[in-house]
């Protein structure tokens, strides 16, 4: 009923001894993920509410056999920490962490290429699989076990879409947040050939934003590969063009990134479009139950 | 963060590349003075951080003493609006003096990271001195576009790709490389999210000189390069942006009158697109973030209140670090301080909602609570009308 995160994870929290590691990683117990491990460098031997903390990643994993990592590491080391997930053979990397070096970020992505590592993020809110585990920052509370799969590169704007699912009863399989970065580990088009190996995701919701042109490129991907129906919602369709909204990604240049033309190539592959944020959710439950 | 011009052609030379001769100026005098030490021709730039200075007049030649003087009197003071200022005018401050070069040929060279392919972008094209965007659109043929892995670096054939595509031969052929080579370590070596030089002039005795360069900074990666944090220029800053920046706000201003205040940018950027759907203008885009407490919250409400503009304001909460009753203290205070007299239609959804609303109820003041999203669209959209 879900992708990448349920009930096989084994969370390892790196960075678990900071203030936002601390609290968010007691949120994901209290949700029910299976928390086995934390790593703050030099705390090693100490304990985080019984959560075990250790010096290093390889020895948390021979440790505890962790198999995810949530990195809320700052940003100055958030690249090496990314990194040595990796070197322990961490199978799924979620990094928190905003304000990540573009340059160093340019290094991990082509560093992680050769592993069997898998990143999302950085600058994501995480990913829940409802029912079974949440390993990030989303409020637990406004999801519903479901079959519906959500993929957004922002945060709170997720949160909206899928507390109007929950709203209309629908429930959801796995919640992604890819992050707002111009360059993440997971794009939407790796979450979709997840989703697509789902049997039991039976429709989707991507959530976009103006910027790049990732969201054209997985409505190509859609049309071609997904069985399921999708809704689409672009945000700033009021975007000032040269202005940065707030996401390192969000930019209009020229007459790229603009949400309309994301918008047209969207409806062109098929792509159930929703322009109305405030009735998003009456419009999925409009294609999914209709 | 964006480099003025001269900042960055002093980075240039500082990594040995070739820029003009030049000395910075804020007043006519000085100016003038600067033209008679280099020489005629003299170039008189404005230093602003807008491209398409040209166009609008910020760039000037100068032949003699009289025309610097007058180049001068025109540019240092002016108001700049170019074609990539969104309509908002930049006061010229301070004029770029340089050293008049005799051009043969002009080519375009820039270096970037590239998201889509998570590689180093060198793009470049014998179309110098024009807007890159529109080379590329009319003639798209004479760019050339070469990604390099950032682990394993720039390698010779690199820059045999970029040097043969631009037509260059023997020793323009030989210095292009090691200009190019030069411009690539500057860019990974310093956390460039952009160096671009437009034009990179060949002179008439085969010389590269960097005749304009437009330069980019992480604002992530500031933290190890504190000589180029402190290149900030503060006076390119609208002052209410600024001011928001110094409470860790996200803040643009916008041209509307319907002020927004929403954690999270994706929920900005889309209630924004809400207030513009039911018939309103947004006046700005305020994140307050995921971590945001009381204090943040207030800071960003008395920025909102302090732009002239603002009739209106939409606040939007989704809260999830952020709690909603935190959020309702902040409001509370702010409207206090400064004597709320505008609508103010808050939705807030999420962690301690119902103690938030309870919160602004008790209060006393009079807030516009909306149930939902649509809600809150509607109620905005009506106050919108009778503005």
């Amino acid at each position: 009923m879900s992708i990448w995160v349920g009930n096989d994870t084994r969370l390892l929290v790196q960075g678990i001894t900071g203030t936002e590691g601390r609290f968010h990683t007691l949120q994901c117990v209290q949700y029910g993920t299976n928390v086995v491990a934390g790593v703050t460098p030099g705390k090693g031997g100490q304990d985080v509410e019984d959560i075990p903390v250790f010096n290093t990643v390889r020895e948390a994993v021979a440790d505890t056999r962790a198999n995810t990592s949530m990195i809320f590491v700052p940003p100055p080391f958030a690249a090496d920490a990314i990194l040595e997930a990796a070197d322990a053979g961490i199978g799924l990397i979620v990094c928190i962490t905003e304000g990540i070096p573009a340059h160093d970020m340019l290094r991990v992505k082509n560093g992680l290429a050769g592993s069997t590592s898998r990143l999302i993020g950085p600058n994501c809110p995480g990913i829940i699989s409802p029912g079974t585990a949440k390993v990030g920052i989303m409020p637990g509370p406004i999801h519903k076990p479901g079959g519906i799969g959500v993929i957004s590169r922002s945060g709170t704007l997720t949160y909206e879409v899928v507390h109007q699912l929950t709203a209309q009863g629908l429930g959801q399989s796995t919640c992604i947040g890819i992050g707002g970065d111009p360059v993440v580990g997971s794009n939407f088009i790796d979450c979709l050939t997840a989703f697509a190996g789902d049997n039991k995701t039976t429709g989707l919701v991507m959530v976009g934003e103006i910027g790049g042109n990732a969201e054209e490129e997985a409505a190509a991907f859609i049309r071609e590969n997904i069985k399921v129906p999708v809704v689409g919602f672009i945000a700033g369709l009021t975007a000032p063009p040269g202005r940065r909204m707030g996401h390192a990604g969000a930019i209009v240049s020229g007459t790229s990134g603009t949400a309309s033309s994301k918008i047209a190539v969207m409806r062109d592959c098929g792509l159930h479009v929703c322009e109305e944020l405030g009735r998003l959710g009456e419009f999925c439950a409009d294609i999914f139950t209709g | 963060m964006k480099l003025h011009e001269f900042q960055a052609k002093e980075l240039f030379a500082g990594a040995g590349l070739p820029v003009p001769e030049g000395r910075v100026a804020d007043s006519v005098q000085a100016a003038v003075e600067a033209a008679e030490a280099l020489g005629y021709p003299a170039a008189i730039k404005a230093q602003v951080h807008a491209g398409g200075r040209g166009k609008a007049g910020g760039i000037r030649l100068a032949r003699d003493r009289q025309e610097a003087q007058a180049a001068a009197d025109a540019i240092i003071g002016m108001t700049l609006a170019t074609a990539q200022t969104a309509g908002r005018g930049h006061t010229v401050r301070r004029v770029l003096v340089e050293q008049g070069q005799q051009i043969k040929d002009e080519l375009y060279l820039s270096i970037l990271p590239d998201r889509a392919t998570a590689s180093m972008m060198i793009i470049a094209s014998t179309e110098g001195g024009m807007n890159i965007e529109e080379v590329a659109g009319t003639t798209p043929e004479r760019i050339i576009r070469v990604r390099v892995n950032p682990l394993v670096g720039l390698q010779p054939f690199h820059l045999r790709q970029v040097a043969f595509g631009l037509g260059l031969r023997g020793d323009l052929f030989k210095s292009f490389c090691g200009l190019l080579q030069k411009l690539y370590s500057l860019v990974v070596s310093r956390d460039l999210l952009l160096a671009e030089i437009n034009p990179l002039a060949v002179t008439e005795d085969d010389r590269l000189v960097l005749l304009d360069a437009k330069v980019e900074v992480d604002s992530s990666a500031l933290f190890r390069h504190k000589d180029l944090a402190a290149l900030h220029d503060p006076s390119e800053d609208d002052p209410l942006e600024a001011e928001a920046k110094k409470y860790h706000l996200n803040y643009i201003r916008l041209d509307g009158n319907i002020g927004t205040m929403v954690n999270g940018a994706g929920l900005a950027m889309a209630t924004m697109d809400i207030i513009k759907q039911a018939g309103g203008e947004p006046a700005n885009f305020l994140d307050v973030g995921g971590g945001a407490n009381a204090e943040m919250i207030e800071n960003g409400f008395r920025i909102l209140l302090s732009d002239p503009d603002v009739r209106a304001i939409l606040i939007n909460i989704f809260g999830g670090i952020l709690r909603c009753d935190v959020l309702a203290t902040g409001v509370v205070e702010a409207a206090a301080k400064v004597a709320l007299k505008l609508p103010v239609v808050v939705r807030m959804e999420g962690t301690n909602a119902e103690e938030g609303r309870r919160i602004l109820n008790d209060s006393g003041l009079e807030l516009i609570t909306a149930d939902g999203l649509q809600d809150a669209a509607e109620k905005i959209a009506t106050i919108a009308r009778q503005l």
